[in-house]
């Protein structure tokens, strides 16, 4: 066992997790469920069958206010924030001044409200909180919500379970957001999630979490899930984890995020390292995230080598394990432009021998959204 | 009378006469959660006592199982290929790892007995 004199923040269902037999490990300074006594596969399966409840309470959630909070949002990322329409949600990316990925996280226009509401990644919270206010002195101010706790329900059985405890939830589709009240408790509810699954994300009160945790249990389609199945979940869906598959090193082009810099913002260029980006967007990248399926069944762990077929090393996984739904292992990592071509055939250098592997699309499962129309 | 001692790495060798049978302990297969993924050795290939003789991976991480004792491995337990989930649901019967011919059995006496090794699991 790992020896961590840090002390470790605890989210409002540090109890509950205790309670439902979670196995507690150190996640971005949280003590967290990795898994539960059901265990990581069933947990990852059960999520894709029907539905999983996910404590998120330790990602960073904030309100941000001023007389246009999105134009001034805008400053640090490249996001169409101006252009997000109420009762919407955008994935975003927060940029430093050489164009590197501070984080990702999302913005939310909530109906009739001025202010922004932002969810942003555990590990980052604090620089990413430090970082807007700084650079939106003046024209908006950042107020973190400490107080709000955050659960995940997703899988296919998910938008039925919520319904029961509020009518007309479904309306909502894939990345619309509202306040809605669950079982009576006041949440703000988005249609999201980070599984590739149909589900919600819904924020609330810490006070009512635990109340409302055990409400969403006790319906027979839903299981606790621990953060070992999430992490499959979204490593099948193709979604990054931020400070592996991107972090300050890597920019949106390379990162294949060109999808979230917005269409007015590559012509006025008015982001962090703007021209650099845009000229990326056109001329292209060294280096590209890409899909890679091993040939084989074991898995290539993050820090694997990626060699060509002469021996020569042309890139680096950055996440990597099995798949339980594909029964297989898959990963994810930035090869040479050269190799990033869907089918490429690669070696991955696992424990000093070559595991044949190709590059793959990605998502390796296909995401099931339940968009609009 | 076969008899079997654990390494405080969390692997098992059960010995009669010269075959040593070796696996991972019940403890290490709760600790690494479900198995997905097992390499092992190849027969006939000889391994000191406490080398890396094969690889057990689950869903979230790699770990190496060392030889207990020295010799040559003389069979491996191919099922463990296409349901490595053996490892989870009998580690220390059906969800052995490989067989060897034992170097010197007297390497056995510095491992730990089945009481000895339930108490130094209460301790991790």
């Amino acid at each position: 066992m790992t020896d961590t004199t840090q002390i470790l923040r605890k989210t409002p269902l540090h109890a509950l997790h205790v309670e439902l037999g979670g196995k507690m490990v150190p996640f971005a300074g949280y003590d967290m469920p990795v898994q539960y006594p059901t265990g990581i596969l069933k947990e990852h399966l059960h999520t894709r069958e029907k539905a999983g409840l996910f404590d998120v309470s330790h990602m960073g959630q904030a309100f941000l206010s001023g007389d246009d909070p999105a134009r001034a949002l805008e400053r640090v990322t490249p996001a169409d924030l101006v252009g997000l329409k109420e009762g919407m949600q955008r994935y975003g990316l927060l940029l430093n001044d050489a164009g590197g990925i501070k984080d990702d996280f999302m913005t939310t226009r909530l109906a009739g409200e001025r202010d922004l509401y932002l969810v942003v990644n555990a590990s980052m919270k604090e620089s990413d909180f430090a970082y807007i206010a700084e650079r939106l002195k003046g024209i908006a101010t950042l107020a973190p919500q400490p107080d709000r706790a955050l659960l995940a329900l997703q899988g296919p059985a998910a938008a039925a379970v919520l319904a029961r405890h509020a009518p007309g939830i479904d309306a909502l589709t894939f990345m619309k957001v509202a306040r809605a009240q669950i079982a009576g408790i006041p949440a703000i509810v988005s249609r999201t999630g980070y599984t590739g699954e149909d589900g919600f994300e819904i924020s609330i009160a810490a006070a009512d979490a635990a109340r409302l945790a055990r409400i969403l249990l006790k319906e027979p389609e839903v299981l606790p899930i621990g953060l070992g199945a999430r992490d499959s979940l979204r490593l099948e869906a193709g979604l990054c984890l931020y400070g592996h598959d991107i972090d300050e090193t890597t920019e949106p082009v390379e990162a294949n995020l060109v999808w979230a810099i917005g269409k007015r913002r590559k012509t006025d260029k008015d982001f962090p390292a703007a021209e650099k980006i845009v000229d990326r967007i056109f001329n292209g990248t060294a280096r590209k995230r890409v899909g890679i399926r091993p040939d084989g069944k074991a898995p290539a762990r993050d820090g694997t080598e990626i060699a060509d077929k002469k021996g020569r090393v042309v890139g680096r996984i950055t996440s990597g394990g099995f798949g339980p739904s594909l029964n297989a292992p898959v990963a994810m990592g930035y090869v040479e432009t050269a190799f990033a071509a869907d089918g490429t055939e690669i070696d991955l250098l696992v424990r000093g021998k070559a595991m044949p592997a190709r590059v793959a699309p990605m998502p390796f499962v296909p995401h099931r959204y339940k968009r609009a129309g | 009378m076969s008899e079997t001692r654990f390494t405080d790495q969390h692997e098992w060798v059960r010995v009669d006469g010269a075959e040593a049978t070796v696996g991972i302990t019940k403890h290490a297969a709760e600790q690494l959660g479900d198995v997905v993924f097992v390499e092992l050795p190849k027969i006939g290939q000889s391994v000191g006592k406490g080398a890396e003789a094969a690889v057990v991976e689950s869903v979230k991480a790699a770990s190496e199982v060392y030889a207990p004792i020295g010799g040559t491995v003389t069979e491996v337990n191919a099922a463990l290929n296409d349901d490595p989930a053996k490892v989870n649901a009998d580690p220390e019967g059906n969800g052995w790892f490989f067989k060897m011919k034992a170097a010197d059995v007297a390497q056995l006496s510095a491992l730990m007995t089945p009481a000895q090794y339930a108490e130094y699991v209460k301790g991790h």
